[in-house]
C-alpha cells in the first residue's frame, strides 16, 4: 500500500543523500519524492510517498527516518487530516478545432489548463489530488498522450 | 587559531588522551600539531587497524575512540573499521582529511567522497567546509557518538580548513534540534511491564550488548535476582552478566548453550534489554519463543518490533528503565518449577568436548581462563575462535570480552587488543584468534612492539578457515573449497618484529605455554596447533528454530 509522509530536515549539505540513501540501503521503496525549502530557510519539507507491503514495514521507515539525526519530525498522512496536490505536465498532439472544444471542457472539469498550444503540440497542466489525476490522465487518453512528468505528492495536515 | 589547533584542541577539551592513526599528504597541519601535543598518537601499520584499536579502546573504557587518517586511501582503508563499530553501536570518532575545499569534486589526487562512502555505516557524518564550525562539530560530534545509542561519527575535514586562521570558540553546551534520545521508560509503560513480569511462570531476561553500553550490569543482576529469572545473553552482552551466577544461561542463539535456547523456546515471557533479535539468536523467526509474550527495553526505538513482534516496547537507557522497574516492583513471581526445568537441562545439556589426541581448542580457553583467574580482557577473531572463546571463558564483568559482532570482521581482534589494553593497561589482554583471521592485521605486531603494548595472541591454528570449512562439512559435502589456508612460521614471525613468540602442539604444552606467555613483558605470539576439522558445537543451522542444534550434546 501507499502512504504519503512528511519529514521536515534541517536543510543542511547531503541531507536528501541521507534521505534517498535510508530507503535504498534497507529496501524501502519510494514512488515520489518533493524536497523544498519552507518559511524558515534553514528547514526543508520532503513529501515522500512509500510503498509499504504491511504496517510493520510503515513503522520501520518512520522510525529509521526519526533516527536520521538531520531530520526534526516525521508525520504520516494514513490516519490523518490532511490535503494533498499534485502537479502534472502533459504533452498532448495538437488538437483539431473541434476536440480542442471538448478538451477545454474536459480541462475545465478539473483545475487543469493549456499552457502552450504551438504547431502540433499542446502542453496541460493540471493541479489535483491523485483520484482526480487518475481521472483525468485517463480522460486524456484518446487525446493523444506524447509525454507525462509529475511533481509527486506534497502534502499539508490540518 | 589554525583550524588544525582548533581540532587537537577540541579533542583534548573532549577527554581524548590517545588516538590512533596514519599520516599523509592532506593531514599534514593535524599531524604538525600533533607533533608536540600532550596527546598519545599511536602510530598503526594500517588504517583499518587504527580503527579497530580505537574501537577496541572504546569497548574497553566507555569512552569514544578516536583514529585519524588522511583523505582517499587512508579514509577507505578506515571504512571496514567504521562499519564495524556502526553495527556493534560502538562510538567512534573518525577524523579524515579530505582535499583542499575547492578542488572537492574534481577527481583530484587522492580524493574520495568520504561523506558519501560512510553515510550508511555511520551514526552521522561532516564535511566540515569552514574552520569556524570545526569546533561545533566536534563537540555535537562526541555527543552523538556517546549518547543514545551510540555510533561512529566520521569529521572530514579539508586540508584548507586545517590551514584556515580563525577565533577558537569553544561551544560550552550542545544542543541539536532534531536529536533528542529517550533516556528514561515511560511510566505507564513500566507499569504494564511490571504486571507481566508479576504474572509470568516462566520469565528469561535475554540481554544484550545494551547492558554493556549503558552500564547496567549492577541494575540487571538485581533485576534478575529480584524477580528470580534466568538471564542469557548475546554474544554482544557477554560480560554483562556473571557467568558464573546460578541464573545465567550463558550466551544464547546458533552457537549458544542448549540450555539458553531451549529456555527462550519454553519462556512464557521474555525480558529483552538492550538486545535486537538479530538471526543469529532468533533462528527462523516464525518458530521462535512460541509462547512468550516479550517486552522489549532498547534506547533506539528502531529495534523493537523490527524482527520479533512486541508486547510492551519501552523506549529508555537500560539502566534507567531496570532502575525504574526495580522501583516499581512489588512482588516477585513465583519461578521455582522453571528454575528447576533449567537446572535439569543445565546437567542433561552442558557444553562439552571430547579429549583426543591433538589439542582442543576449547581446553586451550579453559586454561586461559584458569590462568588468568577469569580476569581477562579478552578480544576475539571472527569464526570458530570466537565461538570457542564466547563458550569456554566465563565472562563475569563488563568490559571484559570484545568481539566483532555484528559485521563478523576477521582481523578486529588484534588491533582491539592493543586498543584495549591502552585503554585498561592493568588488564591481561588475551586475542584469542584463529590462523586466518590474524593474518589479517598482523601488520600491528610492529605497533604493538614499538610502543610497549603488551598483548597476547592465542593463535588457534587449524590451518583453515576453520568456520567454512565447518559449513562446508556441514551442508556443502565436505567439498573444501578454497578453506586450506596456510600460514607463516608465526614463532618466528613474532620474533622477527621483535615480539615473543611460543609454540605448542601437545596438550601438555598449553598450560606452560600459557604461562610463559604471561610471564613476559612483550607481546607474545602464542601458536597452538589444534586438532584441524574441530567443529564448533552445539550449532543450529541456518534457518532453523533455535532449539533444533546438532552436536555437542551429552
Ligand atoms: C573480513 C572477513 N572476510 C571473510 C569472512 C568470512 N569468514 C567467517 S569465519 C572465516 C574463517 C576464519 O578463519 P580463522 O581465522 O582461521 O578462524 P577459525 O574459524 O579457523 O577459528 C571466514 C573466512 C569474515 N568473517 N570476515
Ligand atoms: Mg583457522
Amino acid at each position: 500500500m501507499k502512504h504519503t509522509i512528511s519529514v521536515l530536515v534541517e536543510n543542511k549539505f547531503g541531507v536528501l543523500a541521507r534521505v534517498a540513501g535510508l530507503f535504498s540501503a534497507r529496501g524501502y521503496n519510494i514512488s515520489s519524492l518533493a524536497v523544498s525549502e519552507t518559511l524558515d530557510a534553514g528547514v526543508s519539507y520532503m513529501t515522500l510517498v512509500v510503498e509499504a507491503r504491511d504496517e510493520d514495514v510503515l513503522e520501520q521507515i518512520k522510525k529509521q527516518l526519526n533516527k536520521l539525526i538531520d531530520v526534526l519530525t516525521v508525520t504520516d498522512f494514513t490516519k490523518k487530516e490532511h490535503v494533498d496536490r499534485e502537479l502534472i505536465l502533459v504533452k498532448l498532439k495538437s488538437p483539431g478545432i473541434k476536440e480542442k472544444e471538448k478538451l477545454e471542457k474536459l480541462l475545465r472539469k478539473y483545475v487543469a489548463k493549456i499552457v502552450q498550444h504551438k504547431n502540433d503540440t499542446a502542453i496541460i497542466e493540471a493541479v489535483a489530488e491523485q483520484a482526480q489525476i487518475k481521472e483525468l490522465l485517463e480522460a486524456l487518453e484518446p487525446f493523444g498522450v506524447k509525454e507525462l512528468v509529475r511533481t509527486g505528492r506534497v502534502a499539508m495536515a490540518y | 587559531m589554525t583550524g588544525a589547533q582548533i581540532l587537537i584542541e577540541s579533542l583534548k577539551r573532549e577527554g581524548v588522551t590517545v588516538m590512533f592513526g596514519y599520516p599523509g599528504g592532506s593531514v599534514l597541519p593535524i599531524f604538525d600539531k600533533l607533533y608536540d601535543a600532550d596527546i598519545k598518537f599511536i602510530l598503526t601499520r594500517h588504517e583499518q587497524g587504527a580503527a579497530h584499536a580505537a574501537d577496541g579502546y572504546a569497548r574497553a573504557t566507555g569512552k569514544a575512540g578516536v583514529c585519524l587518517a588522511t583523505s582517499g586511501p587512508g579514509a577507505t582503508n578506515l571504512v571496514t573499521g567504521i562499519a564495524n563499530a556502526y553495527m556493534d553501536s560502538i562510538p567512534l570518532i573518525a577524523i579524515t582529511g579530505q582535499v583542499k575545499t575547492f578542488l572537492i569534486g574534481n577527481d583530484a589526487f587522492q580524493e574520495a567522497d568520504v561523506t558519501g562512502i560512510t553515510r550508511p555505516i555511520t551514526k552521522h557524518n561532516y564535511l566540515v567546509k569552514d574552520a569556524n564550525e570545526l569546533a561545533r562539530v566536534i563537540r555535537e560530534a562526541f555527543y552523538i557518538a556517546t549518547s543514545g545509542r551510540p555510533g561512529p561519527v566520521v569529521i572530514d575535514v579539508p586540508v584548507d580548513v586545517q590551514q584556515q586562521d580563525v577565533e577558537f570558540i569553544w561551544p560550552e553546551t550542545v544542543e541539536i534540534k532534531s536529536y533528542k534520545p529517550t533516556l528514561f521508560g515511560h511510566p505507564g509503560q513500566i507499569k504494564k511491564c511490571v504486571k507481566l513480569i508479576t504474572a509470568a511462570k516462566k520469565p528469561l531476561i535475554y540481554a544484550g550488548g545494551g547492558i554493556i553500553t549503558s552500564g547496567a550490569h549492577q541494575e540487571l543482576k538485581e533485576f534478575a535476582e529480584k524477580i528470580h529469572a534466568p538471564v542469557t545473553t548475546t554474544l554482544m552482552g557477554l560480560g554483562g552478566f556473571p557467568e558464573t551466577h546460578e541464573l545465567s544461561l550463558r550466551m544464547l542463539g546458533m552457537h549458544g548453550t542448549a540450555f539458553a535456547n531451549h529456555a527462550i523456546m519454553e519462556a512464557d515471557l521474555i525480558i529483552a534489554v538492550g538486545a535486537r533479535f538479530d538471526d543469529r539468536v532468533t533462528g527462523r523467526l516464525d518458530a521462535f519463543a512460541p509462547h512468550a509474550k516479550v517486552i522489549h527495553i532498547d534506547v533506539d526505538p528502531s529495534s523493537i518490533s523490527k524482527n520479533v513482534k512486541v508486547n510492551i516496547p519501552i523506549v529508555g537507557d537500560a539502566k534507567n528503565v531496570l532502575g525504574q522497574i526495580l522501583e516499581e516492583i512489588k512482588k516477585a513471581p513465583d519461578t521455582s518449577a522453571w528454575l528447576e526445568t533449567i537446572d535439569s537441562w543445565k546437567k542433561k545439556y552442558p557444553l562439552t568436548y571430547k579429549e583426543a589426541g591433538k589439542i582442543k581448542p576449547q581446553y586451550v580457553i579453559e586454561q586461559i581462563y584458569e590462568l588468568t583467574k577469569g580476569e581477562a580482557l579478552i578480544t576475539t577473531e571472527v569464526g570458530q575462535n570466537q565461538m570457542w572463546a564466547c563458550q569456554w571463558y566465563k565472562y563475569t564483568h563488563p568490559r571484559t570480552f570484545i568481539s566483532s559482532g555484528g559485521l563478523g570482521t576477521m582481523g578486529f581482534g588484534f588491533p582491539a587488543a592493543m586498543g584495549a589494553k591502552l585503554g585498561c593497561p592493568e588488564r591481561v589482554v588475551f586475542d584469542i584468534a584463529g590462523d586466518g583471521s590474524i593474518q589479517m592485521n598482523i601488520q600491528e605486531l610492529a605497533t604493538c612492539v614499538c610502543n610497549k603494548i603488551n598483548v597476547k595472541v592465542a593463535i588457534l591454528n587449524n590451518g583453515y578457515l576453520g568456520m567454512v570449512r565447518q559449513w562446508q562439512e556441514l551442508f556443502y559435502k565436505k567439498r573444501y573449497s578454497h578453506t586450506c589456508i596456510s600460514g607463516p612460521d608465526f614463532v618466528k614471525l613474532a620474533e622477527s618484529y621483535g615480539a615473543a613468540g611460543i609454540r605448542a602442539t601437545k596438550k601438555e604444552e598449553v598450560r606452560p605455554a600459557i604461562e610463559k606467555a604471561l610471564a613476559i613483558d612483550n607481546t607474545v605470539l602464542i601458536d597452538f596447533h589444534i586438532e584441524p576439522e574441530e567443529n564448533v558445537y552445539p550449532m543450529v543451522p541456518a534457518g532453523e528454530a533455535i532449539n533444533r542444534m546438532i552436536g555437542g550434546m551429552a
